[in-house]
């Protein structure tokens, strides 16, 4: 038995814990849970438990369907929610085949293998997203979407619901081990900014899933319905989830270098040069929705060309300023993600892109100096745009080796296989923006 | 209750050390080398160590080193050492937990060695290590600030037993990463930054200063020691 595994005994019988929940992950980032009693958790540490993946999207095929979950004993919490009446606690788990191997389709997996592969290089892989979601006042999708501050200018009182929500959520993060830098109100009606502060790849991955499952449940407990849907209302800016990264080595952060203009080491800036050489075939995870597009779109905020810059909204990669004598704090911002994302396969592709950037020795293309506002300058410039469709980034991702050989077989193929089957479905649906186009005009 | 095993280097031991174990009523082994020191460990565990660095500097760290490295760590080492080798410790603070100099008074020493065994390991059953507020139990993996129960993961229970293990010494982040976590983990010394923000927060903002930061060099439970 490892320590940690005792320890997790330990204070599950020390705290009265009346149910684990082992946690994971399928593979477009839903939230999957068994719970099982503490009497169980001793023999599930030693052997993993077994169940039907064949159920979970994206698992098993038929003829291999059974797989082990193997709890992570290090990522054990007791949920602060359920201290009182019913103390729970949950752990995320690996899922194994049932010879002990990596199972393929574990998104939690893919991430730790491309982390290994980083490590091998020297490499640790710190990220830090900001993370964007909208407040509602229910989740009807049959009634008009009403953020549940639309009038914040003038009700203080429903304000208030919103600034109470975002406190309360921040207090149970930081109670789940889930440090917060700074929560705000964003731009949109409803539309709130929580930023975690920077850690490893993998924590960070397990942080989101929870993150979401935080903000849903408090709301929830108020009448108020949160969402991660990247674009939930027309004219106003949609939810994205910039991410801060860097790469660390020997506890010194390699994208520095005090003597570039920026403070970007040579591979900081091969690493931006991989993500941005293959930002259009990761797209299609990074932004899984077809809703993301809208977003990816818009216009406002978010990133519509493939370019870098200091200090432009519309750029793929922004370099936040720092200060000269903190250099721990140089960091590269990939904006194209959006919080519906499946952290641990979006995590990955970004990883491989920039580590294909450091291997190979990309040159980076020159620094955006315009203001990229259409396709046209755009196109003068020599910059190429993001996919405008799911069905563009489907087909852009297919055809990519990276894709492919980061995520697995088993996962590229899925993935691809269920969200064409979604855009398939979509490019059937007559929209009420057709209706109320045609309808009487034709 | 059983009276705690004090391992002894070098092998044979001077009398009045002898002498001092005695009136402590120690059990004492005394061991010449690293693998001695693990074949001859008791059943329930060394409870204590006193090593003398003069004579074979190197061998007494690499004892003091296995010490630490064992699983469950619960024992307190103790260093003789005379003037001329003091600057010895200098390089190897994070093996030992305090010292001696020698020619050693009989009632220092044993007044040394009772308070570093308490602190450690009372009776041999339960093991709770003490700090204002802050209490942790070894046995049960149960940390309490004032009265409260604190809900922490594997690896902030560690950092904080850690650090509490010897209040008001500073340490650095590559040592509490070699230390608590292993040189197998490949989190980087920004990992010790994170949990000890974790930590901090979990304490609650009247505890968090309980945790110092000493800047550019690491962090270290409670105030200084020589303040």
């Amino acid at each position: 038995m490892e320590p940690q595994e005792n320890y997790v005994l330990r204070t599950v019988e020390e705290r009265g814990v009346r149910l684990v929940r082992l946690w994971f992950t399928d593979v477009l980032g839903q939230h999957k849970s068994v719970a099982i009693s503490p009497a169980e958790l001793e023999k599930v540490f030693e052997e993993g438990l077994q169940f039907d993946g064949s159920s979970i999207d994206g698992f098993s095929r038929v003829q291999e369907s059974d797989v082990l979950a193997r709890p992570d004993a290090r990522t054990f919490e007791l949920l602060p929610w359920a201290r009182d009446d019913e103390p729970s606690a949950l752990i995320f788990c690996d899922i194994q085949r049932l010879d002990g191997s990596p199972f393929a389709g574990d998104p939690r997996q893919v991430l730790r293998r491309n982390l290994t592969r980083a490590h091998q290089a020297g490499f640790t892989f710190n990220v830090a997203p900001e993370m964007e979601f909208f407040y509602l006042n229910d989740g009807d999708s049959r009634t008009p979407v009403e953020p549940v501050d639309n009038a914040s200018y003038f009700d203080l009182t429903t304000a208030d619901v919103a600034s109470d929500l975002r406190k309360t959520t921040q207090h149970m993060l930081e109670a789940l081990s889930i440090p917060v830098e700074y929560s705000f109100h964003e731009d949109a009606p409803g539309q709130h900014e929580i930023d975690l502060q920077y850690t490893e790849a993998l924590a960070m991955a397990d942080s989101i899933m929870m993150f979401r499952l935080v903000v849903r449940k408090i709301a929830m407990e108020r009448d108020v319905h949160a969402t991660f849907m990247p674009k939930p209302l027309d004219g106003v800016q949609g939810s994205g989830m910039h991410t801060h990264m860097s790469l660390w080595r020997d506890d010194e952060n390699a994208f520095h270098d005090p003597d570039h203009e920026y403070g970007l080491s040579t591979v900081a800036q091969q690493f931006i040069a991989g993500t941005l050489h293959h930002a259009r075939e990761i797209t299609a995870v990074t932004n899984q929705l077809i809703n993301s597009y809208k977003r990816l779109n818009d216009g406002l905020e978010a990133p519509r060309y493939v370019s870098w810059a200091r200090n432009n909204q519309s750029t793929l990669v922004r370099i936040p300023v720092t200060k000269p004598n903190k250099p721990d704090a140089t960091r590269i911002e990939y904006r194209a993600l959006d919080p519906a994302c499946n952290p641990y396969l979006a995590f990955s592709l970004i990883l491989a892109a920039g580590m294909k950037g450091i291997e190979e020795g990309y040159e980076l293309q020159p620094e955006t100096q315009v203001n990229l506002f259409d396709r046209q300058s755009a196109a003068d410039a020599g910059v190429a745009t993001l996919p405008r469709s799911l069905d563009e980034a489907l087909n852009e991702m297919e055809a990519s080796e990276l894709a492919q050989e980061a995520l697995g077989e088993h996962i590229f193929e899925w993935f691809l296989r269920n969200r064409r089957a979604e855009w398939e479905s979509y490019s059937r649906h007559v929209t009420q923006f057709e209706l109320d186009r045609y309808l009487r005009q034709w | 209750m059983n009276n705690p095993t004090i391992l002894v280097h070098p092998a044979p031991m001077g009398s009045s050390l002898t002498k001092v174990l005695d009136v402590l009523r120690c059990e004492w082994k005394a061991v010449s080398d690293a693998s001695a020191a693990q074949t001859l460990e008791p059943p329930g565990g060394w409870s204590g160590a006193v090593i003398t660095v003069d004579g074979n500097p190197e061998m007494a760290f690499r004892i003091a080193k296995w010490l630490r490295s064992r699983e469950d760590a619960a024992s307190a080492t103790l260093m003789l050492v005379s003037a001329e080798a003091l600057p010895e410790l200098a390089d190897n603070t994070e093996h030992f937990d305090d010292f001696c100099l020698m020619p050693f008074h009989p009632a220092e020493l044993e007044a040394r060695l009772e308070h570093m065994l308490q602190r450690f390991d009372g009776d041999g059953d339960t093991a709770i290590i003490s700090f204002g507020p802050l209490s942790l139990n070894v046995e049960t993996y149960q940390a309490v600030v004032d009265g409260r129960s604190l809900d922490l993961t594997y690896m902030e229970y560690e950092l904080l037993r850690f650090l509490a293990s010897q209040p008001g010494k500073v340490f650095s982040r590559e040592i509490l990463l070699s230390e608590v976590w292993g040189y197998d983990y490949y989190g980087g010394a920004r990992t010790v930054d994170v949990h000890i923000r974790r930590l901090r927060s979990k304490l609650g903002e009247e505890h968090a200063s309980l945790i110092a930061t000493v800047r550019s060099v690491g962090y270290r439970l409670g105030t200084a020691n020589w303040s």
